[in-house]
């Protein structure tokens, strides 16, 4: 049978505050256990939450960024289960009246298609703390500094059908948190989590499956996976003529598989209710316009920016406005060389490249954007041939200096600079039909169309004999000319 | 409405209490007392009434983004009942 | 000197006709010879309180000062004190000791105020009797075979017992009102919000309102104002000035529209105790208020409400004594839902676990419309009936509570019927509304108090009024008799 897949995912985002949500301890990653969890994160006993307005602030830019229904009038709610990560026995969060109600984010497809994806709601809520399970004589050790963090969960609807698609959903997510500087988005930290939703149908039933929440899922790469062992393993059930259990299950990177979570086999009543130590949430529109003044250009509008500004493709245009590091590091490359679409092409090829081999982000770039642009333009002023560049851009790499100033230093240095001489290069072109008689009377036997491709042979060996300096225009045409 | 003992079961379970079995019967015969005399509220129409979660009509006051607490670690593990290397020691969980 | 009121108290200290560390030293001997009778207090706070009393007279030597400097004053348990035990009543907190203090208890130390100690209350503050307490029952000083009512039952009895001047409480449901009636003396639960409940120990979070305890409606007035005030701490503190309470306390009552609910007569009221509330209406009348009969149609509703909002609120805010951070934990727990099961089993007594299981069911998928949603729709219609009243008259007047004080454990078996204790009392919580309880006369030895409940942050009218009805009686001057002199 074809079976259909329906995947809906919560995303956890912790907000990039500097207190938490509830109360004034640092939200700061990486401390010493526990030394960051005040009295409120331990839930001593009579203390109380007062609420961060900034969590409330980044959550409203995040759902004008999407287009959402922002909740004029929201309200946290209790949600009670005992967990020894979560102090008071009751996470804060919100139920009935989230912070952003209904919204969209456009994905664009590798086949370059858009796809529309729904989002439900997002909400704010408190992080857990961490339990480590490393052996304390057979104790847990709980970490409370993570307790208290402010989250925005982003619910989507079941509207993702393929792990290509949640992978690229999870990337614009990922991309538009960073771009509105409400999170680090660091997934490594665990700045950003996903639980996926997944179930399956026979194609072309409206009804869904039973499905299964795999929880906690925090890399791009997993989540694929996860996407995939799970749907195999339910398509496995469903043609065997059995049925999908509803439960929580885990991603278990080392074996590559899906199994279900003991600590979430009772099922839960979450006993949700109306926080009575907090108030409604109320916020007029002068709040809403004062959080749309700040907004920075979204990665939607920035797309359509450098296709008008730039002339780049869409397709390039979405690959460089993915990231905002990215897209501004070809920005300054592309005002400094004049050139876009070779500061595009470098930037999406060789740097690309590079960062990717040496596990680097654009911030941490070994070449900076103003070394690029000078290489841009000696290209383009033919002091180096293309291809030399990529020496001289490796030579920069290398050294990580950053000044602008030794991109003509190194050409210099290692005599990288183009031969246009034409009397060198005539020199050398006639050395090389000398010494090929051969291959030059194949040319001159050839029909007008395959010459084309045989003059690539001479090309190449002037380019060899002059170490890849000559200038390749000329030789193509001097050895036009001479044979 | 009234409860049983499987509901008060269920119900301590929730709120990790333990009933002995000795005394479930007469644990779920209060609770059925006390829920006897709650449900004269269903006598009375409500479904108009916007439910009151709070005496006050006041709205949430927000929070300057601040760090005001310092590390107080030594002063509340000094009255914990398990620490061990900065951390709340708990029996082992399982995931 | 343990007679006096707290002004009386201050005018001498002021004066210097004794020291705070006499005062404070000779209460403490009070406290040590005569609390085995009353149970009273948890703990007293003896090097503390004469370390405080000593600051305190060096500050009054030095010039200006607080009213309430040097003044001794007992706290409910419930208050978390800085490096002072605070149980809450519980085993379950029985070696708790918090390091920080709530606001409230900044405030007082900020005034210079005594510490004299920690007072007996029913556990986590449920209970309309005291004997719900892990430390035994508190005794009414009046007669020490009934109780003293609850759930500030020690901080009533110390009052009562002249082991304190005044003394803090907390009223949920009538939990300083209740126990000031029955032990003759005065206490008050303002306006929710108008008192931080920042590290005080939270039962039902949206009714939980502290309040002063004391001999006189004029000491009342001082603890108030120094107790009131916004604080950034609670969410649900109000941000509104705090009027000078004491300064309005003659105004001429003349033209007060005084309301009388028919509902606070009803069938269950005691008929010595209606007799009492009568003859203090007939007061109010001579002192020239108008009084005029009202109904509150929905107050029969309170107790039922109240029976599911305040066990369900309390049901979760007790999650958090789980046996990891602090408290309680039991001995060798096999895994994680032994510990947390055996710890919450053992640290709670019967009534806290009987109300966590209430509050649990009906919060709990399929009850939460029927039960909580439904009681915080009633709620809204007893607040709906007060205002509405408030439009034709300032204050109401009624019994605190249906009969005088009940021996101890008439009622320890049968938790509705002690739940009927506070059913003049609840409708105020529910509606947030400030309210006071006052001595107005005697049943059979024992001492009756009738309540008077105020708009919206109308304390200082609420005052006002009973302050000119102690003027024009001496029901708050009775004392109780005692055995012991010390």
């Amino acid at each position: 049978m074809n079976w259909e897949t329906v995947i809906g995912l919560e995303v956890h985002v912790q907000l990039a505050t500097k207190s938490k949500i509830f109360s004034g301890a640092s939200t700061q990653f990486g401390a010493a256990p526990n030394t960051q969890a005040s009295a409120v994160d331990l839930a001593m006993p009579g203390t109380l939450p007062v609420f961060n307005g900034e969590a409330l602030r980044m959550a409203v830019k995040f759902g004008l960024a999407i287009g959402a229904e922002i909740g004029m009038r929201s309200a946290f709610d209790r949600k009670n289960y005992f967990y020894p990560d979560l102090p008071k026995g009751y996470q804060i969060s919100q139920m009935d009246y989230p912070i952003v109600g209904r919204g969209h984010v456009d994905i664009g497809l590798a086949d370059g298609s858009v796809k529309t994806i729904g989002v439900t709601r997002a909400h704010l809520e408190e992080d857990a703390g961490k339990s480590l399970h490393e052996d304390f004589h057979g104790s847990t050790g709980i970490d409370l500094n993570r307790a208290g963090t402010p989250l925005l969960e982003i619910v989507s609807e079941p509207d993702i059908r393929s792990a290509e698609q949640a992978v690229a959903y999870l990337k614009y997510i990922h991309s538009l948190i960073r771009y509105l500087e409400i999170s680090d988005g660091d997934m490594s930290q665990g700045s950003m989590r996903c639980d996926v939703n997944i179930s399956l149908r026979p194609a072309g039933q409206s009804e869904f499956g039973t499905r299964t929440e795999i929880k906690n899922v925090n890399s791009f790469r997993f989540v694929e996976k996860a996407i995939y062992v799970e749907t195999e393993r339910q398509r496995d059930i469903l043609e065997d003529g059995g049925s999908i259990v509803q439960e929580t299950r885990l991603y278990d990177a080392d074996k590559n598989e899906t199994r279900p979570m003991r600590s979430k086999e009772v099922a839960n009543d979450y006993r949700y209710f109306p926080e009575p130590d907090l108030l409604p949430i109320v916020i007029d529109q002068k709040y809403i316009d004062s959080v749309q003044h700040d907004m920075p250009e979204l990665p939607k509008q920035k797309v359509a920016r450098f296709v008008e500004q730039y002339q780049l493709s869409d397709y390039d245009a979405r690959l460089l406005a993915s990231d905002r590091d990215t897209a501004e590091y070809f920005e300054q490359v592309s005002s400094a060389s004049d050139d876009a679409k070779a500061s595009a092409n470098w930037v999406m090829g060789e740097l690309a490249a590079q960062l990717n081999r040496d596990e680097l982000s654009i911030v941490e770039s070994r070449v900076s954007a103003e070394q690029l642009a000078v290489l841009i333009q000696r290209i383009n002023d033919q002091t180096v041939s293309g291809k030399i560049a990529k020496t001289v851009f490796d030579a920069l790499w290398q050294e990580d200096s950053k000044a602008a100033v030794r991109v003509d230093q190194i050409i210099d240095e290692q005599g990288l600079k183009q031969v246009s001489d034409s009397g060198a290069i005539e020199a050398m072109v006639d050395d090389v039909i000398a010494n090929n008689p051969q291959q030059v009377e194949n040319y001159r036997n050839s029909a007008e169309d395959k010459r084309k491709k045989m003059l690539g042979f001479f090309v190449g060996q002037v380019m060899k004999a002059s170490q890849g300096k000559a200038n390749p225009a000329q030789v193509n045409q001097l050895l036009n000319d001479k044979l | 409405m009234s409860v049983d003992r499987s509901d008060i079961e269920k119900v301590a379970a929730l709120s990790r209490l333990a009933i002995d079995n000795e005394t479930a019967g007469q644990v779920a015969q209060k609770v059925n007392d006390i829920l006897e005399m709650i449900d004269q509220m269903q006598a009375v129409d409500t479904d108009t009434v916007e439910p009151m979660t709070n005496p006050l009509d006041a709205t949430q006051r927000l929070r300057a983004d601040e760090v005001t607490e310092l590390d107080q670690r030594e002063a509340f593990q000094a009255i914990a009942p398990s620490t061990e290397a900065g951390l709340f020691l708990v029996p082992k969980v399982i995931e | 000197m343990h007679d006096m009121t707290v002004s009386a108290l201050s005018s001498a200290l002021a004066a210097g006709e004794f020291s705070s560390v006499e005062l404070t030293q000779h209460l403490i001997d009070r406290v040590k010879t005569m609390d085995g009778d009353y149970n009273a207090f948890l703990t007293l706070c003896e090097e503390h309180a004469l370390q405080q009393a000593s600051n305190a007279d060096k500050a009054r030597a030095a010039g200006q000062v607080h009213p309430l400097c040097g003044i001794p004053v007992a706290h409910k348990d419930i208050f978390c004190t800085n490096g002072i035990r605070t149980s809450c009543g519980s085993k379950m907190l029985d070696n708790f000791v918090p390091p920080y203090n709530a606001t409230m208890i900044d405030k007082f130390d900020s005034a210079g105020a005594v510490m004299l100690g920690k007072t007996n209350m029913d556990e986590f503050a449920m209970g309309a009797s005291n004997e719900t307490s892990f430390y035994g029952p508190v005794r009414n000083p009046w007669n020490t075979g009934c109780v003293p009512g609850g759930s500030s039952g020690g901080s009533a009895a110390a009052v009562a017992a002249r082991l304190a001047p005044a003394a803090t409480g907390t009223d949920t449901g009538g939990s300083i009102r209740q126990p000031a009636a029955l032990c003759g003396i005065s206490g008050m639960k303002p306006t929710y919000g108008r008192v931080s409940r920042y590290g005080m120990i939270a039962f039902a979070s949206s009714l939980d309102q502290a309040g002063p305890m004391a001999r006189s409606v004029e000491d009342l007035a001082l603890l108030l104002e120094l107790m009131s005030g916004h604080d950034p701490r609670d969410s649900t503190s109000i941000d509104a000035d705090v009027p000078k309470y004491s300064a309005s306390l003659n105004n001429s009552i003349e033209g007060l529209r005084i309301g009388v609910p028919k509902e606070y007569f009803s069938e269950g009221l005691n008929p010595g105790t209606a007799a009492c509330v009568e003859q203090a209406i007939n007061e109010y009348q001579k002192l020239g208020a108008n009084i005029s009969e009202l109904s509150l149609p929905h107050s029969p509703l309170s107790v039922p409400a109240y029976y599911v909002v305040a066990p369900a609120e309390a049901s979760t805010n007790l999650s958090r004594f789980d046996g990891v951070r602090y408290g309680h934990r039991c001995d060798n727990p096999t895994d994680l839902n032994d510990m947390y099961t055996r710890t919450r089993s053992e640290g709670f007594g019967d009534e806290v676990k009987r109300r966590i299981l209430v509050g649990t069911y009906s919060l709990s998928a399929g009850y939460y419309d029927a039960y909580y949603r439904k009681a915080q729709k009633i709620r809204r219609l007893i607040q709906q009936d007060f205002v509405e009243a408030f439009k034709s008259v300032d204050l109401l007047i009624g019994p605190t509570s249906p009969s005088p004080a009940f021996p101890l454990g008439a009622k320890t078996s049968d938790p509705v019927a002690m739940y009927l204790e506070d059913i003049y009392t609840i409708a105020a919580n529910l509606a947030g509304l400030p309210a006071l309880s006052m001595p107005a006369g005697l049943v059979d030895d024992k001492p009756v108090g009738v309540q008077l409940i105020g708009n919206y942050l109308c304390e200082a009218q609420l005052l006002n009024a009973a302050h000119q009805f102690q003027c024009a009686t001496d029901w708050h001057q009775q004392q109780p008799v005692q055995g012991d002199m010390v």
